[in-house]
């Protein structure tokens, strides 16, 4: 907002960026605005940010962007005080939104992998469970993606900033895909491409560089994963082969679970 | 001059004269396109591209696939060698005119605050140079004609629309072999192109050669046409192009009955034939993206950071998504049922209430380009053989 148009400077919104277990790469992606990061840093008052800023001012916060999944005792406490601390809460990427890669554990025993992979196990206290945000605290909005689009999240910050509906489509990868006119690789080529239950919001980046999409961006608004099922296994895709393409970064959605479940029965 | 009546007739044998079909021979082909460039038109045609023959600003004919043809079935598409050199010799690609005359994203407006006023930049884009389309296919003339009524047939013309197709040139190529995935013998609009473009192409491979017979359908055609090396054609050469397009329709294994069809649909709402296909429907939207009739679009109203600059952009929408017909509370339709019978219905039935003929040309790409290869020609005659007729 220019200055003519205000009397006198309203508070500038805090902005708190939180990390849980993730790789970080989703934060990377605001660090990564770099044309539009000036413009946000002038907007709002980035308070909490460890990754960019030392700086670390009190809560509350208007808008707290969460990264990772829980996978702890202390981070399933740690974000009750964060969703307390939060006006907003938005959820970014897959291990927040899903569980993310590390919810394959989920199907697994993890006191297993602790034995066989920690030289003092002992030391380890983690959850059974991978699982996102939302399974714990009420969350305001989620962003999806694996890692998440910077676009995107720039363009959720300015929406909830100015009080509008961020424009965030839930719809398939595919009509991302045919906008773009790129050629169905699905059809022309036979790839199992998991565009058409996966959400939109990467711009359809795999299938434009000859790639079947691997699910980042997580279930679309009414995926029909017994249907792609069935055409994988006409492409000529194994049950272990179509499990394992569910079981991608989103494996712990329940759609995306459903499937591959569905799949290890066969 | 008073023309008189000898006068007129002397003109009218004259234009006939004029519009007589000639032969271009293959070799010459480049001078077409040459001419149309020429002219001042960007001409846009059929070339390969990631597997399939898509359309594409064309700058030689080199660049058209010759000796390149498609195989095509539901939820399947190839791109395959010919035994010959034909440049046509494929039925449609996966994109149709409409990436052209109706574009997937368009920036309608962008406005910028100023010293505390909002102002709307003027931001239309008419094209530099007006559109030449090489290689319109029956279904896709159709099709063409279909948006024209949609989008200009009333006195809500829609500018975008109108900026690309007011001037823009039509070279027909009639059909001589049909896609497995066909069907516009049955909706009544192929496979010979009849009217709405300005030049017919038909291409002749055999023993007598490889030629093209040329039609005008319009004054500029028959211009374009003259400038052109060509023959006259012969009773011989026009008995074969008659016989070959008759192949392209007798090819058509798929077909839709559209007798009565808007009553059918309308009396078998209930039908089970939509649950049926509803747990086959991806709900992906593919169907739509490809269909040269399908029109709708969403308004996305963007702004940046500082709320200083925004735009309202129009992308290509889906009866398929959620959103589509989200009212405040939900979606109205929020079943993949309900979504296809939505489409299907409008496509094949209220079109015609709403535009005055149906809205589906029989080009298939639906059925090719569905993922999962769902058919539309099937599922609507699934729904008349078992399917309630009339009251009674």
């Amino acid at each position: 907002m220019s200055s003519e148009t205000r009397s006198k400077p309203a508070r500038k919104p805090k902005i708190a960026v939180f990390k849980f277990a993730s790789c970080d790469g989703c934060q990377l992606s605001l660090l990564d605005a770099e044309d539009e990061l000036l413009a946000v840093v002038g907007a709002v008052d980035i308070a909490y940010f460890p990754e960019a800023s030392r700086a670390m001012l009190k809560g509350p916060y208007d808008i707290g962007l969460v990264e990772g999944s829980i996978t702890t005792h202390p981070d399933a406490q740690r974000i009750q005080e964060v969703r307390r601390q939060c006006k907003t809460l938005i959820t970014i990427g897959a291990c927040a939104t899903a569980g993310g890669i590390q919810a394959l554990r989920n199907w697994k025993d993890v006191d297993e992998f602790i034995r066989v992979v920690y030289a003092t196990p002992q030391y380890i206290s983690t959850l059974k469970l991978s699982t996102p945000i939302a399974e714990h605290v009420p969350v305001d909005f989620e962003l999806r993606g694996c890692p998440i689009n910077k676009y995107q999240l720039i363009e959720l910050i300015t929406a909830t900033l100015v009080g509008r509906k961020p424009n965030i489509p839930s719809y398939s990868v595919c009509i991302e895909c045919k906008r773009k006119a790129n050629v169905c690789i699905a059809v022309a080529r036979g790839v199992a491409c998991l565009g058409p239950v996966t959400q939109a919001g990467c711009g359809a980046l795999c299938p434009g560089y000859d790639r079947g999409c691997y699910g980042c961006f997580g279930p679309m608004e009414s995926s029909n994963t017994a249907s792609l099922t069935n055409q994988f296994h006409i492409l000529g895709q194994s049950p272990e082969q179509i499990s394992r393409a569910f079981r991608g970064f989103n494996a712990w959605s329940w759609q995306f679970r459903k499937a591959s479940e569905e799949c290890e029965r066969q | 001059m008073p023309v008189s009546s000898t006068g007129a007739a002397c003109i009218e044998v004259e234009r006939v004269k004029e519009n007589a079909p000639k032969v271009l021979d293959a070799s010459r082909l480049a001078s077409l396109i040459e001419a149309l460039r020429r002219r001042g038109y960007e001409v846009i045609g059929p070339t390969v591209r990631d597997g399939a023959i898509v359309f594409d600003h064309i700058e030689s004919a080199e660049e058209l696939p010759a000796g390149w043809t498609d195989e095509q079935a539901p939820g399947h598409y190839r791109l395959k060698r010919r035994q010959d050199q034909a440049v046509f010799g494929y039925a449609v690609g996966p994109q149709s005119w409409k990436k052209y005359l109706h574009p997937a994203d368009v920036r309608l407006w962008s406005a910028e605050r100023q010293k505390g006023t909002f102002r709307i930049l003027n931001n239309e884009t008419r094209p530099k140079r007006p559109l030449a389309f090489l290689g319109v296919r029956a279904c896709d003339l159709a099709a063409i004609a279909v948006q024209d009524r949609v989008l200009t047939g009333d006195r809500y013309r829609d500018p975008v629309y109108s900026s690309w197709r007011d001037g823009a040139f039509l070279v027909a190529v009639q059909c001589t072999q049909a896609a497995e995935t066909c069907f516009c013998a049955s909706m009544g609009t192929g496979p010979r192109a009849q009217q709405g473009f300005d030049l017919a192409l038909t291409e002749l491979v055999d023993n007598s050669g490889h030629r093209f017979l040329l039609q005008a359908g319009s004054d500029r055609g028959v211009e374009l046409l003259a400038e052109l090396e060509t023959l006259p054609a012969t009773e011989e050469t026009l008995r074969q192009e008659e016989a070959a397009v008759e192949t392209a329709a007798r090819q058509q294994v798929r077909s839709i009955d559209t007798t009565g069809i808007k009553d059918l649909l309308y009396e078998n709402f209930e039908h089970p034939r939509w649950d049926h296909v509803a747990a086959r429907c991806l709900t992906c939207a593919n169907c739509t993206m490809v269909c040269p009739t399908c029109f709708c679009t969403t308004v996305e109203d963007i702004s940046d950071v500082t709320g200083d600059h925004a735009e309202r952009w129009r992308r290509w929408d889906s009866c398929f998504t959620m959103s589509f017909s989200y009212i405040h509370g939900g979606s109205v339709r929020a079943t993949a049922k309900a979504r296809y019978r939505q489409w299907m219905t409008h496509k094949l039935a209220s079109w015609i209430d709403q535009f005055g003929s149906s809205g589906c040309v029989g080009c298939g790409r639906c059925i090719t380009w569905c993922p999962v290869g769902i058919d539309i020609t099937e599922e609507a005659r699934a729904i008349r053989e078992t399917g309630s007729h009339g009251n009674t």
